[in-house]
């Protein structure tokens, strides 16, 4: 089958359903394999065991900012090429990025407790994430908010578009402002400064969750694809009844104005 | 596997991670169904999307 194809719905829908039990077991085995390293990594010498908060911390923190670059893509296939699954792909995917945000935010807010001192502070890079979550948040609501899909797809495209401007501030909030949060230590020049320990688990663990988006996306999409051929025969049903009333008015009239002549 | 003092913080985010990745699976999972379900309803009804073919190629 070639990607062109996947452009269908049917197909893409039969796609789907072939290639979902694969990643379901590829999620799972990931992700048990890297519980288990987490499991068995040693303590930070200065952390302690709280550095295994960070096998969940940073994986999801990491998809926050993926998940808005594939609905960035998915935006730009609706505005520009007017992709037929473009749409579906974006809002598929905002309540899965909605939910690895809360996860970095919460996981991150257990994290610095035991290690700042406090749950929360108001620095660049917290407060950059959390306008993430609010702008998933936003992108949420507008979709409930439209009732047709094609117009709620093309707001909400150029607000994701607009909101993209968000990824980079997050990523170089570290470097651009005086931040209680540490620096990069796995995407840096000059390769990632973490043991081996630490690094092997934390990758793991990061193409585990990467594979659940995966997976769960496709799902989702799966479903958004069905949610709206229910509204399209639904609307044939509606339509049908309208004119099957219309029939039965028009000749009632035509009686009620003879009577009237008469 | 000791989690020392800062026990509390660990456990709670790996048990909020797994609430919120079930509970996303969970939803997935009943929309799937109830999706199926709404589509089988309207079949049942005499409502159903055209035959494969040219239609097919057409949204939704």
């Amino acid at each position: 089958m070639a990607l062109i194809d996947l452009a269908n719905p049917t197909r893409f829908l039969a796609f789907v359903m072939r290639v979902l039990p694969w990643l379901v077991a590829t999620t799972v085995l990931l992700l048990a394999t890297g519980l288990y390293l987490a499991a068995l990594a040693p303590d930070d010498y200065q952390q302690g065991a709280t550095v295994k908060i960070m096998f969940i911390h940073v994986p999801n923190a990491w998809l926050s900012m993926f998940v808005w670059g594939v609905m960035t893509v998915a935006s730009l296939g609706t505005l520009v090429w007017r992709h037929p699954l473009a749409d579906v792909a974006a809002k598929a995917a905002a309540p899965l990025g909605a939910s690895f945000t809360f996860l970095a935010l919460v996981t991150g807010s257990l994290w610095g407790r035991p290690m700042w001192g406090t749950y929360w502070e108001w620095d660049a890079r917290l407060t950059s994430v959390l306008l993430l979550f609010l702008m998933y948040l936003g992108l949420i609501a507008l979709w409930r908010a439209v009732e047709d899909p094609s117009r709620a797809g093309r707001a909400a495209a150029m607000l994701t578009l607009v909101g993209a401007i968000n990824i980079p501030i997050i990523k170089f909030s570290v470097n651009w402002w005086n931040t209680i949060h540490q620096g990069a230590s796995v995407v840096r020049a000059g390769g990632p400064s973490m043991d081996h320990a630490f690094l092997i688990p934390l990758l793991i663990m990061a193409a585990g969750f990467s594979a659940l988006f995966l997976t769960l996306h496709l799902a989702a999409m799966r479903n958004e694809i069905l949610r709206r051929r229910v509204r399209s025969l639904q609307m044939m049903q509606a339509s049908r009844q309208n004119s099957t009333n219309d029939t039965d008015a028009f000749p009632r009239k035509q009686i009620a104005s003879g009577t009237g002549a008469m | 596997m000791m989690l020392g003092p800062y026990a509390y913080f660990i456990v709670m985010s790996y048990a909020v991670a797994a609430a919120i990745v079930l509970n996303l699976i969970g939803w997935i999972a009943y929309d799937y169904r109830s999706q199926k379900a709404r589509l089988r309803a309207l079949e049942a009804n005499g409502i159903a999307r055209r035959s494969n073919g040219a239609a097919e190629l057409r949204w939704p």
